[in-house]
């Protein structure tokens, strides 16, 4: 049976894309970048290490930005290439990465909007370009099996204790 | 569409509970976020409105621990069932894994049962998905209730491709974790 497609995010991948967040970050002086694909995974995360649940926030930040895609549609626009959220003390940036990826950037006071904006341009076209070389490998890829076997068998082992006697 | 990232060594993939309002997608949520041990599950959350409505998703993730190296996360989201949340729906829908359909046993639920599947076509269609080619069950809830369609009548209606069923009283945990088991062991199997 196949499930929807899916990509990987290699060592390689990783190395890159840390080293141009870390870059943004030096650059923008920003706390913490995220990269959170368009369903709702954490991808990655650089500076700050974050002290809230990442897991629910990258999901929290995909539906943010997809109900955002659908307002943008609806006043005849493509869509909205980034979004702003401005807080008391902090503030968050959400910038769209080739359509398969939003950026995440938090920052506070020692910084500004225009200095976040110009350099979340910059890194997000390089991202862009990394991003469509990881998916366009992936989509050329043959379908071969990307677990092995023994993984199904112990998930499944795995499920059955996990969730057998509740 | 699960994510393998070999640089954190993770796992995810995205199972979505489907179905007409007040089925009991939430609660099947509600359930094994309370029973499955604290240390393997994150936070709930729930876009709900003041009437406890699900208004846009309800969010959580489950640990396998790690299999083979690799953390195993299952994301379980629900969607709003109101026909009118459709737009919301459709976005939860978005790389999607694997699908529970939750259907309402009551006979006066039916209709809506129908048109909540023909729904979950379309909208997967719109994503370029087949539900014949997806991992995916039907959990029949509410068992309990005197006024239910059979599971004859059941079957004969919302699944002509006879994937696993089971039957369920959501708010008791009967056949929840049955569901939850199936669905993720065949998002597993789609892994390899």
């Amino acid at each position: 049976m196949a499930g929807a497609s899916s990509w990987s995010f290699e060592e390689r991948d990783f190395q890159r894309i840390d080293r141009l967040l870390q870059g943004f970050l030096y650059d923008s002086n920003a706390r913490c970048a995220l990269l959170v694909d368009r369903t709702g995974q954490l991808v990655t995360t650089a500076g700050e290490k974050p002290d809230f649940d990442s897991t629910a926030f990258a999901s929290l930040a995909a539906a943010d930005f997809s109900a955002n895609d659908q307002l943008a549609s609806m006043i005849g626009e493509n869509e909205f290439s980034s979004l702003f959220h401005q807080g008391e003390k902090e503030s968050m940036y959400l910038a769209d990465v080739a359509r398969r990826v939003i950026l995440v950037v938090l920052f506070d006071n020692r910084t500004t909007l225009g200095m976040i904006r110009i350099k979340v341009k910059g890194v997000v076209r390089e991202l862009a370009e990394i991003f469509r070389e990881m998916f366009d490998r992936s989509a050329s890829a043959p379908q071969t099996a990307r677990v092995e076997s023994a993984f199904v068998d112990e998930a499944e082992d795995e499920i059955d204790r996990l969730f057998g006697d509740l | 569409m699960s994510m393998i990232n070999y640089a954190s060594r993770e796992i995810n993939c995205k199972i979505v509970y489907y179905g007409p309002g007040l089925c009991g997608k939430t609660t099947n949520l509600e359930y094994i976020f309370e029973k499955v041990a604290p240390n393997t599950r994150g936070k709930l959350i729930s876009l709900a409105t003041e009437t406890e409505r699900t208004l846009f998703f309800d969010f959580l993730p489950v640990d396998l621990g790690a299999i083979r190296g690799f953390k195993t996360r299952f994301h379980l989201y629900t969607v709003p069932g109101q026909v009118y949340y459709n737009a919301s729906r459709k976005l939860i829908l978005k790389g999607v894994d694997g699908v529970v359909f939750v259907g309402d046993s009551q006979v006066e639920r039916l209709d809506a049962n129908i048109e909540s599947m023909h729904n979950l076509y379309e909208n997967l269609s719109e994503y370029g998905l087949d539900l014949r080619e997806i991992p995916f069950v039907i959990q029949y809830n509410k068992r309990d209730l005197p006024n239910t369609s059979s599971l004859q009548e059941l079957e004969a209606q919302l699944n002509p491709n006879r994937v696993p069923h089971f039957e369920a009283v959501a708010v008791r945990g009967i056949g929840v974790f049955d569901t939850l088991k199936a669905v993720s062991k065949l998002v597993i199997k789609s892994l390899s």
